[in-house]
């Protein structure tokens, strides 16, 4: 359902923002010697309002270009601080920027880039009790988050307030893209009714991601936007766009409205926000997965036992490729192939294993546990604790 | 019938790393039956405990849904690709 689209909204004649000024005409002439922009199509960006939801990865090449094509007041939610490890993808930020509210450090950007254009921020975590309220002003949202409640809560803000969401996600080197929520389209809920439970699906913290990945996926959100934006060419509304950057290829597969969605359908269940955290199985801060139920050690009482000469069996459940980057000296054998190796486990010994953060190394503990292994211990915080608390030479990732 | 199926990313590390399997199916039921038989390691990933087919797992005939197609009875050509597509969250990594 390649459906023509429609304009979110319209100049009004005798608005004061409905013309340009010569230094904006020069600045967008070649959006305005373009007959698909036009004059009539930068008076629209520049009446537009778009709220951007996350400012890394995704948000990074979003912002940048809907900034410079001179949407007039874009929204940015963020509540993170800049890190090293961001730098890889995210282009907003810099070095120096390290340590700064990335919403902070965005807006300082995206107003050097073009100091013609509103921006808003919002300091803030989106949530069931504020998301309504920060959605309602604008006439787009685009979604850029990084997690499974947040996705879902922005589909269900999008689809109550009736306002299209321009949705992005990235794993490892593989995207997809699509709008969601637009007036008769299928939304979130639609192509997928619930989301994986905790664990079951790597994180990209687990997983990792290719540095260009985002900025080829935030900027194709970029291009959706602008397309919605002035109202010309054929959406995504009812495609879902695959991008797999390692074979180089996109595919396409059709998205339909679900006559039953319990949000969007004929009879929705969900008429407002709901706890979303429960909704995908996560309480607290950290996720339901088995870590708080697993015997544990810290990184400073496993140091000691070993100083002491304790006979403690290392388990590293790791991939190989985290194991070249540093490790404990321990037998690897990553997670998923625990079940079929566990024949190289000796029963009879204390083991000790450990991943990343230990998170995996949880699940670990409790498979090797109910497989009838009675001393096994899960390595408190994993690699990156021991770093903290043992051995600061131990790099982490 | 002479079909391929393409597994994501994040299912490959549960599939020999495998992009995508040729193998005969008649239908998307024996294809999946196929992949799980061939890879053990994805069958939790595909399927919930009680057998039905996880809920945030798509999977797709060529470019259609197969729930609006026969879902798992849809019967395959020669030639079909059988895409499994879940739902994946990342976008900026915090």
């Amino acid at each position: 359902m390649a459906s023509k689209i429609k304009v979110p909204n319209s100049p009004e004649a005798g608005n004061s923002s409905a013309a340009l000024s010569k230094e904006e005409i020069m600045r967008y002439s070649r959006h305005l010697i373009m007959p698909e922009v036009g004059m009539d199509g930068q008076l629209k960006l520049k009446q537009a309002k778009v709220l951007c939801i996350g400012t890394g990865g995704l948000g990074a090449p979003l912002g940048l270009y809907l900034a410079a094509a001179g949407v007039g007041r874009i929204g940015l939610v963020d509540f993170d601080k800049v890190d090293l490890t961001n730098l890889q993808r995210q282009i907003l930020f810099d070095t120096n920027d390290i340590g700064r509210p990335k919403i902070e450090a965005a807006t300082n950007r995206l107003r050097d880039l073009n100091p013609d254009i509103q921006i808003d921020t919002f300091e803030t975590r989106l949530t069931s009790e504020n998301a309504l309220d920060i959605l309602k002003d604008y006439d787009i949202v685009v979604d850029g988050t990084d997690n499974f409640p947040t996705r879902y809560l922005v589909n269900d803000a999008c689809v109550i307030l009736g306002k299209p969401n321009v949705y992005g996600s990235i794993f490892r080197f593989e995207g997809q893209i699509t709008i969601f929520a637009y007036p008769g389209g299928p939304c979130y809920r639609c192509l997928y009714p619930e989301p994986p439970p905790p664990g079951l699906v790597p994180s990209c913290a687990e997983g990792g991601v290719l540095g260009v990945l985002p900025g080829i996926v935030g900027a194709i959100q970029a291009a959706e936007t602008l397309k919605l934006i002035i109202g010309k060419g054929e959406s995504l509304v009812g495609r879902l766009l695959l991008f797999d950057a390692l074979a180089m290829r996109f595919r396409e597969l059709k998205l339909r409205k679900n006559p039953e969605c319990p949000v969007c359908g004929e009879y929705p269940t969900i008429t407002k926000l709901i706890d979303y955290e429960e909704f995908c199985g996560i309480r607290g801060e950290e996720s339901a997965s088995p870590a708080q139920a697993v015997p544990e050690i810290s990184p400073r009482e496993l140091k000691s036992r070993l100083d002491r000469g304790d006979d403690l069996f290392i388990l590293d459940v790791r991939e190989p490729h985290e194991y070249q980057i540093c490790n404990l000296d321990g037998h690897l054998i990553p997670l998923g192939e625990l079940s079929r190796r566990v024949n190289e486990l000796d029963s009879s010994r204390e083991i000790v294993a450990h991943c990343r953060s230990g998170k995996r190394s949880a699940e670990a503990v409790e498979f090797l546990r109910s497989a009838g292994f009675r001393k096994v211990l899960n390595l408190k915080g994993g690699i990156l604790a021991w770093s903290d608390e043992v051995d600061a030479s131990v790099p982490k990732y | 019938m002479a079909v391929k199926v393409i597994i994501p990313t994040p299912l490959r590390p549960y599939a020999g790393k495998q992009e995508s399997v040729e193998m005969e199916a008649g239908n998307v039921r024996e294809a999946l039956a196929g992949l799980t038989t061939r890879f053990g390691e994805l069958k939790k990933h595909l399927y919930s405990d009680d057998g039905r087919l996880r809920s945030f797992v798509n999977v797709y005939v060529n470019d259609e849904d197969m729930r609006y197609l026969e879902k798992e009875e849809t019967q395959l050509r020669d030639g079909d690709i059988v895409s499994i597509v879940p739902s994946i969250a990342g976008g900026a990594r915090k």
